[in-house]
C-alpha cells in the first residue's frame, strides 16, 4: 500500500526522524492556514500524489509570500500532474503539503528495500541525491553504498556510522546522520514497510541531516499488525475499476487492449495475457479470480471487465484443479443471467470435469465460443475482438 | 527416484483441523501419501483424517517419526509454524499459506540457514511425485509418473504445463511450485541441483515469471554446473506493465528490473529452450528431448 509524503512524514515524527515542519492542505484556504501556522517567509507548496518526479512535473514550487501561496495552491490543486511515473494521462492533485523552506547544503539519498537475492533488507545511501536513483544505479552503480541488515541485530549504529563516513559527511554531521538512519530503520521494521526512500535527504546549513522528501510503501501482508495505518489509504489514487475489484476480493489490473480476460491463478492470468498478445491481440486487463470461480465471482469479474468500454471480447480461462470445471461452467451460465453481456465470450475450461463443463456450455441457450485449447481460446477471443479480421 | 517427496515421506499437517487443512488433507490422504499425524495447538489427543492430532510438532515427530510437514495455518502464525517444524527436526517443510509478511520470511530464512531443514514456499501449491506422494493443493489426477521435473513460481500455470506434458505423453518425476512470494525457501537453483542428481529425471521444465532475478540466477547455475539434461522454460508476464504487482507478491517489475525479456535472454544464453507461448511448453519439451 502506498501512502502520501505528508502521511509518511507524520509517521516519521513519531519515530524521531527529522523532517521540516509542514501541514497538509486539501483547499486553498487550508494552504493559507498552514502558511500562517508556519510563520516563516519561504515555504514549499508540494503536490501530494502517489508518484515520483513531482518537482519536474511542476508540482513542487517555492513561495515567498502569503499571496504567492494562494496563487500556487490554486494553480496546483486540481491540476493534472504528469510525471515519468504517472503515465501520459497524469494524476489530478487533490492534496498539498505546505512545508517550511530549508537551506540546503548537500542533497543525498537514503533508502531501505528488500534484496530478494540476499533475502535481507538493504540500507542504501548515495551522494547523488535529488536525481532518479534508478538512473544512478544504471549509470554509476559505484555511487550507491549498501549495508545489508542482519535480521537478528537489525540496523546497527556501527553500520550507520559507516554509511555516514562513506557519504563524506563532516564530523559535526555524522551523529545527526546516524540518528536519522537508525530512526528510519525503526520506522521500516516496526511498520512493516516494503520500501522507504528519502530523496533527497539533505544536510542543512545548520549541519542537520533531515528528510526533505519521503516515499513509503507498506507491505499489505503486514497491515494486520497495524490496522490504524489502513486509514492512510487514499482510494482516489486508485483506478476505479481496480478499486471495486479489490472490494470483491478480485485481483484486477486495467490495461490498454480490447480482449478482456478472466483467469484462475496469477501465473496463468499473466500467461493468458501473453498468449493474447502473441496471437495478435492486446489484453485489456489482468484478472485473477482466485481459487473459487463460482457464479458470484464470475459475475463480479464480468462487471469489472465490462466497465472498460474498450473491451470487445472476453476470454475465460480456467484450469480446474480442486475447483470442478462443471461448477465453473454453471457459474458462468448463471452469471450471464445476472449481467448483461453483449460481447462475445470465449470459454476454455480444462482439468477436473472439463468434458461435463463443455456439455453444459454447449447445451445452454447462451452463445459461448467454447475453446478446446489455450491456443484455440486465444485465437477465438482475438478474432472476436477484431470482428473476425486480424 | 523422485525428489523431495516420495515413498519415504512420513507427513504431518500443521493446521489439520482448520478448513484448508481438513479439505486438502483429505485429498493428500486419498492420493495415497503416507500421512502420519496432524498438529493443532490445543487439540492434542483428538483424531482428524484418521490420524492422531498433537499439540506440537515435536510431540508428533516423537510419536510418529515424521520427516515432512505441510503448513495450512493463517499468515499471522505461519512464520512460527515453519520455525517450530524446523526446530523439531523436520527435514522438509512445505508452507502453502499466502499472505505472510515479507519481514517474517526474512527472519525465518535467516534462522533456517543454521538448520538442516529445507523450506518450500510459502505461497505455493506444494510438491508432488506422481504415483508416490502428493504434499500440496495441486490436483493429483492430472499428473502421470514419468521423467520430467517441473519447477514453477506459479500454481494453475504449473497445472497447465503438467497437462501439456501429459498430453504429449510425458510424465513427471517430481513437480514443485516454489512459490510466488519475494522471499521463498527453495529456489530454482536448489531444484536444479536435486534434479541433476536424480536418475529418474531426464528433462526439466522451468516456469518463471516477472520480478526478481531467480530465473537469471538459475540460467547462470545451469551454465556454471554444466547441467546437461534438456531444460524448457516459459516466463509469464511478457505483457505485464512495469511497477504493478501481478497477483503474486513477488511478480513485479521494479526500477526497470525483473522483466520477462531479461529473463528470456538469460535463459536462452544458457542454452535453455524457451517456449514463447504458454501453449507450447509440452511440444517444446518433446523437441528438446529429441535434439
Amino acid at each position: 500500500m502506498k501512502i502520501h509524503e505528508y502521511q509518511a512524514k507524520d509517521l516519521f515524527r513519531n519515530y524521531g526522524v527529522a523532517v521540516p515542519e509542514g501541514y497538509p492542505a486539501f483547499s486553498v484556504k487550508e494552504a493559507l492556514e498552514a502558511y500562517d501556522k508556519l510563520n516563516t517567509e519561504t515555504v514549499v507548496v508540494k503536490a501530494q500524489i502517489h508518484a515520483g518526479g513531482r518537482g519536474k512535473g511542476g508540482g513542487v514550487k517555492l513561495a515567498h509570500s502569503r499571496s504567492e501561496v494562494e496563487e500556487l495552491a490554486s494553480k496546483i490543486l486540481g491540476m493534472n500532474l504528469v510525471t515519468h511515473q504517472t503515465g501520459s494521462e497524469g494524476k489530478e492533485v487533490q492534496r498539498l503539503l505546505i512545508e517550511e523552506g530549508v537551506n540546503i547544503q548537500r542533497e543525498l539519498y537514503a533508502g531501505i528495500v528488500l534484496d530478494r537475492a540476499a533475502r535481507q533488507y538493504v540500507f542504501m545511501v548515495s551522494t547523488e541525491g535529488g536525481v532518479e536513483i534508478e538512473k544512478v544505479a544504471a549509470e554509476t552503480p559505484e555511487k550507491i553504498i549498501k549495508e545489508w541488515i542482519n535480521p537478528e541485530n537489525g540496523f546497527t549504529e556501527k553500520q550507520g556510522e559507516k554509511l555516514a563516513v562513506k557519504l563524506g559527511l563532516a564530523n559535526g554531521q555524522i551523529s545527526s546522520a546516524v540518528d536519522i538512519f537508525t530512526s528510519l530503520w525503526n520506522v521500516f521494521s516496526e511498520l512493516n514497510c516494503s520500501l522507504l526512500e528519502i530523496n533527497p535527504l539533505v544536510v542543512t546549513s545548520q549541519e542537520q541531516v533531515i528528510a526533505l522528501d519521503a516515499k513509503m510503501n507498506l507491505d499489505s501482508n503486514g497491515l494486520f499488525h497495524h490496522r490504524e495505518l489502513l486509514e492512510l489509504r487514499d482510494k482516489s489514487e486508485e483506478d476505479p475499476a481496480e478499486l471495486s475489484a479489490s472490494q470483491y476480493n478480485l485481483n484486477y489490473i486495467n490495461l490498454d487492449g480490447n480482449v478482456g480476460c478472466m483467469v484462475n491463478g496469477a501465473g496463468l492470468a499473466m500467461a493468458t495475457m501473453d498468449i493474447i498478445k502473441l496471437t495478435g491481440g492486446e489484453p485489456a486487463n489482468f484478472l485473477d479470480v482466485g481459487g473459487v470461480a463460482n457464479a458470484e465471482t464470475v459475475a463480479n469479474g464480468f462487471k469489472i471487465i465490462l466497465s472498460d468500454p474498450n473491451v470487445k471480447s472476453i476470454l475465460i480461462n480456467i484450469f480446474g484443479g480442486i475447483v470442478r470445471c462443471d461448477r465453473v461452467a454453471q457459474g458462468v451460465i448463471d452469471a450471464m443471467d445476472t449481467v448483461n453481456v453483449t460481447i462475445p465470450v470465449v470459454v476454455r475450461l480444462e482439468g477436473t470435469n472439463a468434458k461435463e463443463a463443455a456439455e453444459l456450455l454447449n447445451n445452454s441457450s447462451l452463445e459461448f465460443l467454447v475453446a478446446t485449447s489455450l491456443q484455440d481460446a486465444a485465437e477465438k477471443a482475438v478474432s472476436a475482438a477484431t470482428g473476425g479480421h486480424q | 527416484m523422485s525428489v523431495l517427496v516420495g515413498n519415504n515421506t512420513r507427513l504431518i499437517i500443521q493446521g489439520i483441523t482448520g478448513k484448508e487443512g481438513t479439505f486438502h488433507g483429505q485429498q493428500i490422504r486419498d492420493y495415497g501419501t503416507n500421512l502420519v499425524a496432524g498438529v493443532t495447538p490445543g487439540k492434542g489427543g483428538e483424531k482428524a483424517l484418521e490420524v492422531p492430532v498433537f499439540n506440537t510438532v515435536q510431540e508428533a515427530k516423537d510419536a510418529t517419526d515424521a520427516n515432512t510437514s505441510v503448513i495450512f495455518v493463517p499468515p499471522a502464525f505461519s512464520a512460527a509454524a515453519i520455525l517450530e517444524a524446523a526446530r523439531a527436526g523436520m527435514g522438509l517443510v512445505i508452507c502453502i499459506t499466502e499472505g505472510i509478511p515479507t519481514s517474517d520470511m526474512v527472519k525465518v530464512n535467516h534462522e533456517l540457514k543454521d538448520l538442516p531443514t529445507r523450506l518450500v514456499g510459502p505461497n505455493c501449491p506444494g510438491v508432488i511425485s506422481p504415483g508416490k506422494a502428493k504434499v500440496g493443493i495441486m490436483p493429483g489426477f492430472i499428473h502421470e509418473p514419468g521423467n520430467i521435473g517441473v519447477i514453477s513460481r506459479s500454481g494453475t500455470l504449473t497445472y497447465e504445463a503438467v497437462h501439456q506434458l501429459v498430453s504429449a505423453g510425458l510424465g513427471q518425476s517430481t513437480s514443485i511450485g516454489i512459490g510466488g512470494d519475494p522471499i521463498i525457501g527453495t529456489t530454482f537453483i536448489d531444484m536444479f541441483a536435486l534434479f541433476a542428481d536424480d536418475d529418474e529425471t531426464e528433462g526439466v521444465v522451468l516456469i518463471g515469471e516477472i520480478g526478481g532475478t531467480a530465473e537469471e540466477e538459475a540460467a547462470q547455475w545451469v551454465l556454471d554446473n554444466n547441467f546437461t539434461k534438456p531444460v524448457v522454460a516459459f516466463i509469464a508476464g511478457q505483457t505485464a506493465p512495469p511497477g504493478r504487482r501481478m497477483g503474486h507478491a513477488g511478480a513485479i517489475i521494479s526500477g526497470g528490473k525483473g522483466t520477462a525479456k531479461e529473463k528470456i535472454n538469460a535463459l536462452k544464453s544458457a542454452g535453455i529452450h524457451v517456449a514463447d507461448s504458454p501453449a507450447e511448453i509440452g511440444i517444446t519439451m518433446i523437441k528438446a528431448l529429441q535434439s
